[in-house]
Formats: structure tokens, sequence, C-alpha cells
């Protein structure tokens, strides 16, 4: 995923949207898309078009979830915590899956080999307990399941 | 075909009776006789490689080919909710119902049942109870006991293909609306169904459109809350996948009633699938004139917009969604002035959920007195139910209002694995509460879910049994809701980690009796003082489950016990000697090298060592862990 940034360009993502406030989120969503995080100088180049003061920017860019300010991992793991999940060990999952990769919290490992996050829920519920790797939905995950698909992104 | 400017031109329909014409046309171009196989390629079968199904039925039906008298139609279709049997085919139009297909049973369908008309029997539903195998979609009791409305084409169109969707009938109540009737008239229709929002606390929509509608002139909106945040709750991204026109349609004739030209669909990101199905409606309305300027002749102007969120569940409420439109931080602002005097952009504003705009379209078609004679008298309609957790039957309801919650979980949902009963059924999301199996019999509508100390919510439904927690659900919706809490005030910023960390206690097996009224006293104080709803009904989750399983919170404060085997610090992990058979699969799963034992004798757990991360049980394939 990374790889793909570099081919992008910032000012043709910026040009994509009029230059006025209502399209800041919009364009955060597709900087996010593109290059896996928003970089301080992205957020910048997007308040001069936009007209939005920076400290907003910011203060929006950290309010809502799907925004991350530091570069995220090669591999995403998204472990749902919705309540059908919830109740099918979801939690235990995601504990397990951290523990296993040396992080105490959801977030990035630091040889940027994963990000693990934890998701309020995927609407998957028949599928619980559920974890999305790399966008592929895993249905009835267990720890030793998703542990053993992680060490395999690992090593590819 | 080449398609030109002028092509795309031609599609426009300019009227009414061009929608009614180019409808008969595509009716009268289906063949009867042809077969129709029609794969789901909702979410939860998608999941389960429904696509292969798809791909292997193409190469087997090519294969077949001359064998064929009639070459049948593949159809890929939006959810059919029946989620825990997918990947699901079904054969129409004798409805023959094939659940759990793999790509290895394509070849037995396309050879028995296209070719000679006999059923796959191994691939049929067999009922739970009776043992029964069941041949049509009608004969299974999770289809037969519902009543579907909103739902009524999904499955069965093809969300993509919009002349698809116009043989079912879509945009027939738009063009009604748009034709035959005054902007007032279309408020009285939707007054007179008795229409309460789906989106959780069930106002009037009639009422609502008519506060906006008095403003004269200048600019309005109109905005579908698609941000489905309950977790547990997956009817709105069904209904977006599946007959992704109906929300469409209905923002239509809602932006006509109430005089607006712009409406704007906010989206939850996390449904890359309805956004995709939605953008193409979108695209599809207005090559056929159905968005943009005079629409159908009747000079009306509207178009739609969407905005993806951005992964808040505070902007599933109306004012912060509305923020969020804007590009803001999504906060909420104290009402009034309400989004009818002044909301998106500070304009004239209405919003309804989904599934409220979904049933706007079929009450035009079909007439306010059709609607309002399904439900019970406060609450018209049907309502959608994602019925979840320890169920038999995971997946999508429509019912009508008023139905008692056994027949839902009990007849529809097929019971609960293991058990005569559930233990609770939760409804509401995060804002609402469990009710117990001695409510099995309330009737499921907007007011008697609310005396009974929970709400309707958005329709997620989750059902729990003996081996779910009470005092842990209540701390998980308290977690969901202390993390997604927007900050902007402190009784739900402060209060509600506060009613966390007491239940944190318990589920320690400490705290005392008093905590339980502290906890009252602080549920009072944050209902009254909240800004907005995500604070305000925060509590509802203690307060239903202390009305109901008082004696649970009992065994955890005073026996140091949790009776579900749920509550880290208040069990323990062993191993069963009868069953164990010594396969050492858990003292390798163990990540404390707890577990000890000779291969192929029974194992044992030291107990001072393990941090009852679940590990040995998920690895065990005989059954042999218990926790007491």
């Amino acid at each position: 995923m990374a790889q793909q940034a570099i081919d992008i360009d910032i000012d043709e993502i910026i040009e994509r949207y009029p230059g006025r406030p209502e399209f800041l989120i919009f364009l955060l969503q597709d900087i996010q898309a593109a290059f896996n995080y928003v970089s301080s100088e992205a957020l910048t180049l997007v308040c001069d078009h936009t007209g939005v003061p920076e400290s907003q920017a910011y203060s929006v860019a950290t309010f809502y979830n799907s925004f991350s300010l530091e570069p995220k991992g090669e591999n995403l793991i998204q472990v749902c915590l919705g309540t059908a999940c919830h109740l099918k060990g979801s939690g235990l999952i995601a504990e397990n899956l951290m523990r296993n990769l040396g992080l105490d919290q959801p977030g990035t490992t630091d040889d940027l080999k994963y990000t693990v996050e934890t998701v309020n829920c995927l609407g998957a519920c028949a599928l619980a307990p559920v974890a999305v790797v790399n966008g592929d939905y895993q249905p009835k995950v267990s720890s030793p399941k998703l542990m053993k698909t992680a060490q395999k992104l690992g090593t590819e | 075909m080449q398609v030109t400017a002028k092509n795309s031109a031609d599609m426009r329909l300019g009227s009414l009776e061009e929608l009614e014409k180019l409808r008969s046309e595509l009716l009268a171009a289906e063949d009867p006789d042809q077969t129709k196989i029609i794969v789901c390629h909702g979410t939860g079968c998608v999941a389960n490689d429904s696509p292969s199904v798809t791909k292997a039925l193409k190469a087997a039906l090519a294969a077949a080919g001359e064998d064929i008298k009639v070459m049948p139609g593949i159809k890929t279709t939006g959810c059919h909710g029946f989620c825990s049997r997918g990947p699901l085919v079904i054969i129409k139009p004798s409805n023959i119902f094939y659940q759990q297909v793999k790509p290895g049973d394509v070849e037995e369908i396309v050879q028995k049942t296209i070719l000679t008309g006999e059923t796959v029997d191994r691939l049929l539903y067999v009922h739970p109870q009776t043992g029964e195998t069941l041949k049509t979609t009608e004969e299974i009791p999770f289809y037969s006991g519902q009543e579907r409305v909103v739902l009524s084409n999904i499955g069965q169109i093809d969300p993509t293909d919009i002349e698809d969707a116009f043989k079912a009938g879509a945009y027939a109540g738009m063009a009604k609306a748009l034709t035959n009737m005054e902007p007032g008239q279309v408020i009285e229709e939707v007054t007179k169904s008795g229409l309460r929002g789906r989106g959780g606390a069930g106002f009037p929509t009639g009422l609502k459109w008519s506060l906006a509608a008095k403003h004269q002139g200048g600019q309005k909106y109109v905005l579908c809350n698609a941000d489905e945040g309950d977790p547990g709750a997956f009817m709105d991204r069904s209904v977006m996948e599946g007959d992704p026109h109906a929300v469409v349609e209905g923002m239509i004739i809602g932006g006509y009633a109430i005089g607006a030209d712009t409406g704007y669909v906010y989206v939850r990101a996390e449904y890359p699938l309805a956004i995709k199905h939605l953008v193409k409606a979108l695209d599809d309305a207005r090559a056929h004139g159905l968005l943009g300027e005079n629409i159908l002749g009747s000079g009306f102007n509207f178009d739609i917009r969407i905005n993806r969120g951005a992964g808040a569940f505070v902007c599933g409420e109306e004012t912060a969604l509305m923020r969020s439109v804007e590009g803001k931080v999504g906060e909420p602002v104290p009402r009034p002035p309400y989004p009818s005097d002044k909301g998106l952009f500070g304009k004239p504003s209405v919003l309804n959920n989904v599934e409220t705009w979904a049933n706007v379209s079929r009450i035009l078609d079909k007439g306010a007195d059709w609607f309002a004679s399904l439900g019970t008298e406060k609450s018209k309609g049907t309502k959608v139910f994602a019925l979840v957790g320890k169920v038999n039957n995971v997946g999508l309801v429509e019912v009508p209002m008023g139905i008692s919650l056994r027949n839902i979980v009990m007849e529809i949902g097929g019971g609960v694995p293991g058990s005569d009963h559930f233990k609770a059924v939760q409804t509401g999301g995060p804002s609402g509460g469990c009710l117990p199996w001695e409510d099995a019999d309330l009737p499921v509508d907007f007011d008697s879910l609310i005396a009974a100390g929970s709400m309707m919510g958005s329709g997620g439904m989750i059902v729990m049994d003996e081996r779910d927690c009470m005092v842990d659900v209540a701390k998980y919706f308290l977690g969901f809701l202390e993390e997604e809490s927007c900050g902007k005030c402190f009784p739900c910023r402060l209060g509600v980690p506060r009613l966390r960390e007491t239940l944190n206690r318990f589920s320690k097996g400490q705290g005392t009796l008093e905590d339980i009224d502290d906890l009252y006293s602080l549920a009072e104080a944050i209902k009254a003082g909240s800004l907005c709803a995500l604070g305000g009904t925060a509590p509802n989750a203690v307060l239903s489950t202390l009305r109901y399983f008082r004696g649970e919170y009992e065994a955890h404060i005073l026996e140091h016990r949790c009776p579900a085997g749920v509550c880290k610090d208040l069990i323990t992990y062993s191993i069963d000697p009868e069953v164990c058979t010594g396969c050492r699969a858990c003292s390798r799963a163990c990540p404390q090298g707890a577990i000890t034992g000779e291969k192929k004798k029974p194992h044992t757990i030291e107990e001072s060592l393990c941090i009852r991360c679940g590990m040995c049980m998920e690895s065990c394939k005989f059954g042999a862990i218990q926790v007491i």
C-alpha cells in the first residue's frame, strides 16, 4: 500500500474539490486513502486550499477516528468489537493478537509491519467474531487463526 | 452498442407516462419460461465467498450449454437476510432455496435442478426443531413469519441495474407525487400513514416535514442519515446495498414535499459496498432524468450528494451529522433552534434515516391507508431488525410493529442454541437496554419498549444466553459511549466514565451495595444534564440491567462470583481430565506456559500463571476446557 503513495500527486487530490471549507473532510479522506496517513505538510496544503485555519483542521483530523497523523503499518488488521462480536469473545481475540505482536493497545508496531485497530461494528454480525485483514473479511475468527494469518503476512 | 451523447439523452424520462411505458416494455421483454438463478452478494455472503459460487455457476451453465432449452439468467442481489446460512442460491420462479452453497455444489445444481427440475436435497434447509427438509423460501419460518415492506425488493432485484428496479416498481411513488400531488398533499399523505422515524426516537415524519415546509421559499435541504453506528445493527447497510433506489426515491419525494433542491446522504465509510451501489443508483437516476432539472416534466429540480462519514458515532445525532457535512467537527449543538428551522448551513433541513426514506417510497406508491393498516395504533408499519447474537437464525428480519419478542426470537429466529429461552434481548444499541425472558410477550413497538426501559433504536436486536454476563454487557456499552462521547458537555464526558469505573469494580468482585445507589443518582444527573441523546440515554444499559438482573450484580459484589463465567477476575480455567486427550494443542497455544502434562495424558493448568486469555479454550478441539 505504501508503495502506491509515491505515484500519487498530492496536488491532483487537492484539485478534486472546490476550495470551500465544507470539502475539508473529503480532502482528508482522499489523502488518508492515498497515503495511509495525513502528514502535516498535506494538512497545510488542504488548509491553504479550503481556507480552513490549521487549528480547526487539526481538531477535525483528530476528532474523527478514520484519520491518522502517523503512518500506518504495511498490514492493517481490524478486529470488530460490535456487540455480537463482543459476546463471542472478540475483546479477548484483540487482546491476544496485540500481545502476540508486542502492542499494549491498538496501534502500529515499531517495525511498521502491522497496524491493529478495533472497530465498532462492521455490520457483519452473522460472521461474528469477525476481523478484516487488509480489506478482506475473515468470518468466525479465533485468536490462533488470526495470529497465524498475521504471521503469514509478516513473512511475505 | 456505442453509447453516444444522443443515446444517453434518450434515456431521460419526460413524464409519468414514459416511466410507466418503460416499465411495461421491460416486463413484456421478459421470457416467462426463463429460470432465474439468484445468488446473494450481500456483505455476509460475499465474505463467505458467494462470488466464487457465481463464477462457478456461469462456467457450469456454459459447459452444459447445448443441453439447456432456455438458458437461465444469473442475477446477483443484495442481502436476503438469512446471513448465517450463506452463501444463498435461489432458483426462480419455483423459489427453491439452497443454503451454504460452495462452488463445488454448483455442477450438481445445474445438472439436477436446471436440467431435470429435481432438487439437491443436501443443500436444502432443515428445520432445526422438526427435522423437516424445507424446499422453498415460503416454507422456511425465518421468511414466512416476516412482513417485507422495506425489504420487499432486496434479494429480488439487481441493485446495480436501474431497469431491474423499474420492473419492481421503483420510482412509481415518486412519479405519482411529482405529477399528481401538491407538496402539501404529499406531507398530508405521509402524516396520515402514521410513519415515525426509524432512526431511534420515533418522531412523526409528517410533522417533521411540515415544520420545514412552513418556511416559504429559500434554500432548504433534505438529508439521509446512513451513519448506522449502533453496534449489532446493519439494516440500513442492507437497504443501501440491496435497494439503493428506494432511498433515492424517498429523498426526492421528501425534497419535493418541503421544497428542497439538494439532498445529502451521510453514509458510514465502513460500508464500501453500500457507497458503491448508492453512487451507481444516483448516476443511473440522473441518466434517466429522475434526478437533475425538471424531473419527469414536473418543473421540480433536485439532486443528491454523498458524504462519507469519518468514523465518529456521535455523527448519528442529527445536529452533529449536519456539522460534519459542513466539514466541521461533529459535535451536537443545543436545540432549539431545531434543524427544521435552522439546520444544515443554517437553512431549514429535514433529516430522516435510510429505513424511513425507503418507507416513504412505499407509502407514496401504495397509499397511506395501506401503510396504516400494518402495525399497532401508535406504531404503524413494519420494522427491520438485525437479529444477532445467541440465536439460531442470525440475519435481517422485517416484521409488523407490535409482534412479540418471543415470536421474533423463538419463531423467526429459530430459538437460542442449546436452550429453550433467551436470557436477555438487547435492543436500541448503546442507548437501549436489556429485556429479560419474563418480557418475552412484550409487543415490540416504540412505546412498549420505552416503557420497559429500553428503546426501539435503529433496530439492533442482540440475543443473549446464560453465558452472557449482564454486568459485562452494561460495562461494554458504557465503554463504547465513553470512547464515542464527543466531550462537549460534562455530564456525558465525565459521568459516563464514572459509571463504567463503578461497573469495572463490580466485575472485579469489589464495590458495595451503596455503589448501586450511587449509580442510580449519577444516572439521573447524566440523563438530565446531557446535551444530546448520546449522553441522555447512556445510563439505560446500567438501569435496565439493574432493573431486571439485580441478582447478578449482587453475585459479583457480595459473592465475588460471575454467574455467567465472563468477568476475568472472577473465573478460573480448568481442564476436564475425563475429556482431555493430551493432544497438547492447549499447551502449545498458552502464551504463559501455564499448561503442563504428559503427551496423551490429561493436562493441568497452573492457576497462578494463567492470565485468562482463553487461548486454550479456543484451541481445544474436544471442549475439555471449562470456566468456573
